[in-house]
């Protein structure tokens, strides 16, 4: 039987008890399983991965992570289920969903429109992951307070505040904390534009959290013209390099950097 | 925040442009011109030529001044109140100097005096206008009421018929009573708001929409009612209390994963009744719900707009808890 394996995410258990009603009864038209649920972000993080479902619905309004951030860590999985977003009233997300093309549905939903919006599911071709992480990104309205790393079968999260340091190599970026250190599939670059405010660049292939900078010293290998500078963060005994070109921008704006 | 001060209708300029003003404020002048003509001359035929005699002192500044603050109306009526009044006062005294340069010599007065008089007619006539305005601003007042008249978030509407929906297979009989409760709420919305309630009615009203919080939040609400000695024949204007409850559960229990205490305490002390909710804060999500000061200033205005200085609203944060202080006085139905 080819099922349509669906994940709901609401905190009202009476919300997510309706959505099964309605799957039950547009069964004609659609077979569908309810392969698991949550009533919040961090419990979709823990129990979505190892569902295999193919669609989440998912409540915008949920308490803990907002809805468009957690769709944006959920996309980082492989085989990432397709998400339509659930709302009682909310008119800035509509309009960033009607601008971003991405699905949603207003409660209380009714059984054609739930029937209508998985089926679209079904019949459209799945956007790359990137392709979706990037509606995503522009339907956001703040900056993340996670980063994800998806692995096979679970979302690990890293809390922002904790990242010490992100260092590009090849196509992905490390990141740094003080427990250890995960790899994640980000542009730099984008890191750099949606965290200005936390993260500093120190090497074009190098952010910095600002607030982990205890100061700056002279690098060993200093000759006498100009030297070399590097950063060192709290915590941390790696010392890293400050390139030529962005020490007199990093020097203009952190009034703690010494000659 | 500081108790409610301001009455919005009075503080406000007469506007200068409004035919009823400009009335109001010649015959004023003229009628103190002639208890002062009558004052001083003890012959009835003598009265007249006194009274036309000052007239050529007054009537020059007093149309001279109707004319300016014709002109000056827009912006003198965007002033605050104190600042306006002193602003029309200076104007009229300055007015006076001026036509007294003009007409000085018809009349015998100094121009010490005249400036003087003028001032001090204009600060009675002021003081005058404002009275008048208080006592008829009744009418501005329901206005103003009706426009804020308390509504109801469409994040509840919607949540509460969708869990109505959820249950109405189930639980036929609950989802007829929630239906029933939010019913009973939306005819307490759409009431005019002119007249006072009982507290009962009040206390009733958010029982119901607690209950219908309850039904939606499961156990992450969990409500907690102080109400023995409540004085249930108190009046008070209707949707100050639901409101407050609304914003305790929205803003300190929603944004939660666990469990929210919400706690309303209503009792008498005296003369006073005092209301107090209280519920969890959440510094980090209080910039993303927007919306609770607009509901406390509404509240605020409504319960001024009855009570006048009477009336208290305070709102606080202590510790990891929110509490909002209501203080009307106690007056039951008389």
């Amino acid at each position: 039987m080819n099922e349509l394996r669906i994940f709901i995410a609401d905190d009202e258990p009476l919300a997510r008890g309706r959505l099964k009603e309605l799957l039950a009864d547009i069964r004609g038209e659609l077979a569908s399983a309810v392969v698991g649920e949550a009533a919040g972000g961090l419990e979709v993080i823990d129990r979505l991965p190892g569902s295999g479902a193919q669609v989440l619905l998912l409540d915008i309004q949920m308490p803990g992570m907002g809805g468009i951030e957690l769709a944006r860590h959920v996309c980082t999985l492989e085989n990432a289920p397709a998400i339509i977003f659930v709302t009682a009233h909310d008119r800035h997300a509509v309009e960033a969903f009607e601008l971003n093309a991405l699905d949603y549905l207003m409660k209380p939903v009714r059984a054609e429109r739930l029937a209508s919006a998985l089926k679209k599911v079904l019949a459209a071709v799945p956007a790359a992951g990137r392709e979706r992480i990037e509606q995503l990104e522009r339907a956001a309205t703040g900056a993340r307070e996670f980063f994800s790393v998806a692995e096979r079968n679970r979302i690990v999260l890293v809390p922002v505040g904790e990242v010490l340091f992100l260092k590009a190599e090849l196509k992905y970026v490390t990141l740094r904390t003080k427990a250890g250190e995960h790899l994640i599939e980000e542009p730099l670059v984008a890191i750099e534009r949606e965290f200005a405010e936390r993260f500093v660049r120190v090497h074009r292939n190098c952010l910095v959290a600002r607030a982990a900078i205890r100061g700056f010293e002279r690098a060993a290998d200093s000759g006498e013209e100009e030297p070399h500078w590097n950063v060192v963060l709290e915590g941390l005994a790696e010392r890293l390099p400050v390139s030529r070109r962005q020490w007199p921008a990093l020097k203009s704006v952190l009034p703690e950097a010494k000659e | 925040m500081p108790s409610i001060r301001q009455n919005p209708q009075a503080d406000a300029l007469p506007d200068f442009r409004n035919l009823g003003v400009t009335a109001r404020v010649l015959i004023v002048v003229n009628l103190l011109a002639a208890a002062a003509a009558l004052l001083a001359e003890r012959d009835w035929a003598k009265t007249l030529a006194v009274f036309v005699g000052n007239a050529a002192l007054f009537e020059p500044p007093l149309v001279a001044s109707l004319i300016v603050l014709y002109a000056a109306a827009p912006r003198l009526v965007r002033m605050p109140y104190w600042l306006g009044s002193a602003l029309v006062i200076v104007l009229v005294v300055a007015l006076a100097a001026g036509t007294h340069a003009l007409f000085g010599e018809f009349v015998a007065a100094s121009l010490l005096r005249a400036l003087v008089l003028a001032g001090v007619t204009a600060a009675v006539v002021l003081t005058y206008l404002r009275l008048h305005m208080k006592a008829h601003s009744p009418a501005l007042a329901e206005a103003r009421l009706q426009a804020l008249q308390a509504r109801i978030r469409p994040h509840f509407l919607f949540n509460s018929l969708n869990a109505v929906l959820g249950l109405i297979r189930r639980d036929p009989r609950r989802a007829e009573q929630t239906l029933e409760d939010l019913s009973d709420l939306f005819r307490a919305l759409m009431s005019d708001g002119r007249s006072l309630v009982r507290l009962a009615e009040e206390i009733a009203l958010i029982e119901r929409y607690a209950a219908i919080e309850q039904l939606r939040l499961g156990e992450r609400l969990r409500m907690s009612w102080e109400l023995d000695n409540a004085p249930m024949d108190a009046m008070l204007p209707p949707l100050v209390l639901q409101p407050l409850v609304e914003n305790a559960i929205y803003h300190g229990v929603e944004p939660g994963t666990g469990i929210g205490d919400v706690l309303v305490r209503i009792e008498r002390r005296g003369d006073r009744v005092l209301a107090a909710i209280e519920n969890p804060w959440h510094a980090a999500g209080a910039g993303g719900r927007a919306g609770n000061h607009m509901a406390l200033d509404n509240i605020r205005e409504r319960l001024m707009l009855f009570f006048d200085d009477e009336a208290r609203l305070e709102s606080r944060v202590e510790g990891a808890r929110y509490r909002v202080e209501i203080e009307i006085p106690y007056r039951s139905r008389a």
